[in-house]
């Protein structure tokens, strides 16, 4: 049985102009061991269907899903009692600002004891040994003296540390990191990705990362999960994605990456990703998309297979990049030569 | 084009700050940028890399005159800047400007788009008329991709892709040569990045505008550059066409920020250099070579003397006179380290 099963989770916002869908029916199944990477534009919904799990959202949010099951525990059903006795033991969360994630009143000590006090059974001296090894765990030198630090003496790449040595601090089964390295440098961010990849592949855990960013999803993740405007567009194991992307928006999305271009101009997607006012009928994407059909604007697509990958498109592309209609047309061509040249063939065996 | 003379020479601008530490202890200096020489043409981009703390921000500050250097000389347009000549800086002012990171700092929620754009215009040219500077702005506006009935509509109607449009027609209100921009497309999205990369090289084109580059993304500068500058902890280490750059890297630290810089390709051969340490306080710099205490190929050498910026191809050959570079106007490929990865 999947670690974690979400079926259908929907977050709806109540904003002064009306209800606001964030996220839209999204499916997630992580497995013990699993590297996901969730990958979308801001406004995608990925920060959101992960805070919904973690039950970290304002009472403003109504979530909604057939299926929200966590290591046996149902996470729809659960009281708020019931979930802080799962949350941060066996589900961690790493948050993107980590200046701004640790209270900056208490040592970075202190913060990484509390959770080791509310979650586990150790007594006052086993748990600040335990302190002690989780910063050296994480790389952080010194870690008995950078126990008693708070974190504005420390810099971003070193509380990013101290974050995920709370994180870990319970052996989570699952590790959810929210854009862990989008406030980094690139030295740091390198650190701190090759620090997540190793404590994942030593603890069996699973890691669910969200970004934006194609470099880090290709050089971390298992498998990707591509969401555009609170809708799953596409998943896939990560070397078919950067290869073959079933889904118009994916293939838009790395053709328009500066690596991929070639000449003076990049590729680009025209258009910006639809607010809570301009959402079009039919496909989300169909107002940006280069292979648009009539019946994209009308129909709402559903969930497809295209050999291992699953995709939210009327006319997902094939291996070669062709949309399913393009490919229809070509094969009827194709047809019509065939019985050209069968014509022609009867034509030779006539003379 | 036959610019035989740079538009912008920097020699060895150096910009230091003073911090106190303290109600009785001696105000300590912030070398934020401790000696930046280069050229810019007419029509070419050179892009600043580095961390943050390596002064590239205080470099475009210095450049856009918004601050004064501490000690070195700027050149632009053939006019030497002076620190107590006002006029002529604000002269200059209008032939170099910039455009921001954030597009939702930048912009002045409270003014109406038009305004914003005419600002400059009721500053620097007080003799155009309201219709004059209304038929420019709206020009401007269809120059930059965006519709002319934007005009009267605020900022925050705007997406951040379309603020970094206005924000970029703000700047070429004044027709400028040379403009700074400083992480344009770091705060937007991977589809309206490229958006705004396609309209800076079209409008380079067409005015033959000189880019100063700022960017941490060393994609995004391979798209964009001719010219790179990879700087840590307020100097250049090595400077270099793009190709030399990226594909002769010898510095150590290029190295470094090469190999860390994410690759868009699960096939790719990760041979990543992991440094250990972060970056030092500019406050108080490490002895010789600013790069040593997180160098594999550190020695005593680099702990006593920093090196020099020196032509790589030609070795023992400091660069004393960087206003008259051997091929003019273009950057060689200069570094400064005492083991160079060759």
């Amino acid at each position: 049985m999947a670690l974690l099963e979400v079926v259908g989770l929907t977050v709806e916002f109540k904003t002064a102009n009306g209800q606001f869908r964030a996220v839209d029916a999204i499916d997630l199944t992580v497995d013990t061991g699993d590297i996901v990477a969730i990958v979308g534009e801001s406004g995608s919904g990925k920060s959101v269907s992960m805070l919904a799990l973690m039950g970290l959202l304002p009472w403003t949010a109504t979530i909604t899903a057939e299926r929200m099951v966590f290591n046996g525990h149902n996470l729809a059903g659960l009281s708020a009692r019931e979930r802080r006795t799962i949350i941060g033991r066996d589900m961690a969360m790493i948050f993107q600002e980590p200046m701004s994630s640790l209270n900056p009143c208490f040592t970075v000590g202190f913060q990484i004891r509390e959770s080791l006090k509310t979650h586990l059974n150790l007594s006052r001296r086993e748990r600040q040994h335990r302190a002690v090894e989780l910063l050296d765990q994480v790389g952080l030198p010194e870690p008995e003296k950078r126990l008693a630090a708070f974190p504005h003496q420390l810099s971003g790449g070193m509380n990013q540390r101290v974050m995920i040595a709370m994180a870990i601090a319970c052996q989570p089964k699952l590790l959810i990191a929210d854009e862990p390295t989008t406030a980094l440098d690139v030295t740091i961010q390198a650190q701190i990705l090759e620090l997540l990849v190793e404590l994942q592949r030593n603890s069996d855990m699973a890691l669910v990362l969200i970004t934006h960013d194609m470099g880090v999803v290709a050089e971390t993740a298992q498998r990707v999960s591509v969401q555009y405007a609170g809708q799953k567009v596409e998943e896939q194991p990560v070397l078919p994605l950067f290869d073959a992307p079933a889904h118009p928006y994916t293939s838009a999305l790395l053709a328009a990456l500066p690596e991929r271009s070639s000449g003076r101009h990049l590729a680009s997607i025209a258009g910006v990703v639809p607010g809570q006012f301009d959402r079009p009928a039919g496909c989300l994407f169909s107002p940006r998309c280069e292979h648009v059909q009539p019946l994209c604007h009308e129909q709402v697509p559903s969930q497809t297979q295209r050999d291992g990958a699953s995709v939210l498109c009327h006319f997902p592309l094939d291996r070669q990049g062709r949309p399913t209609h393009a490919r229809q047309d070509h094969d009827s061509q194709n047809q019509n030569q065939n019985s050209q040249t069968d014509v022609n063939q009867i034509n030779g065996g006539m003379q | 084009m036959t610019s035989s003379s740079p538009l912008v020479v920097a020699d060895n601008l150096t910009r230091f700050y003073t911090v106190k530490s303290g109600a009785f202890s001696k105000p300590s200096v912030v070398r934020a940028l401790a000696g930046a020489s280069f050229t810019l043409e007419a029509g070419k981009t050179l892009a600043v890399v580095g961390e943050s703390g390596c002064g590239k921000s205080t470099l475009a500050r210095v450049v856009t005159m918004i601050e004064s250097p501490t000690s070195g000389t700027l050149t632009i347009d053939g006019k030497t800047i002076t620190p107590d000549d006002s006029s002529a800086r604000a002269a200059l002012r209008s032939s170099v400007q910039i455009v921001f990171q954030d597009p939702y700092g930048s912009l002045n929620p409270r003014q109406k788009i038009g305004r914003i754009l005419e600002e400059p215009l009721v500053i620097n040219r007080p003799s155009m008329s309201a219709e004059e500077r209304e038929a420019k702005a709206r020009d401007m506006l269809r120059l930059v991709g965006l519709r002319p009935e934007h005009y009267s509509r605020f900022p925050h109607m705007f997406s951040g892709g379309q603020r970094q449009r206005i924000a970029i027609a703000r700047a070429l209100m004044l027709e400028p040569r040379v403009l700074v921009l400083d992480e344009p497309v770091s705060a937007l999205d991977l589809s309206i990045q490229s958006q705004i990369l396609n309209l800076l090289v079209d409008l380079q084109d067409q005015f033959n505008l000189a880019y100063l580059f700022i960017s941490h993304d060393l994609s995004v500068v391979k798209h964009m550059a001719d010219d790179v500058m990879v700087m840590y902890l307020g100097q250049p280490v090595e400077t270099g066409s793009r190709d030399a750059v990226f594909e002769r890297a010898w510095h150590p630290y290029t190295r470094v920020l090469l190999s860390a810089t994410p690759v868009a390709d699960p096939t790719h051969q990760k041979d990543r250099i992991v440094l250990t340490g972060e970056l030092p306080s500019p406050i108080d710099p490490p002895s010789g070579c600013a790069f040593h205490p997180r160098c594999w190929k550190a020695d005593s050498r680099c702990q006593q003397t920093a090196p020099l910026l020196q032509s790589a191809e030609l070795p023992a050959q400091p660069i004393s006179q960087p206003s008259a570079p051997p091929e003019a106007g273009a950057l060689n490929h200069y570094l400064a380290c005492h083991h160079p990865e060759k």
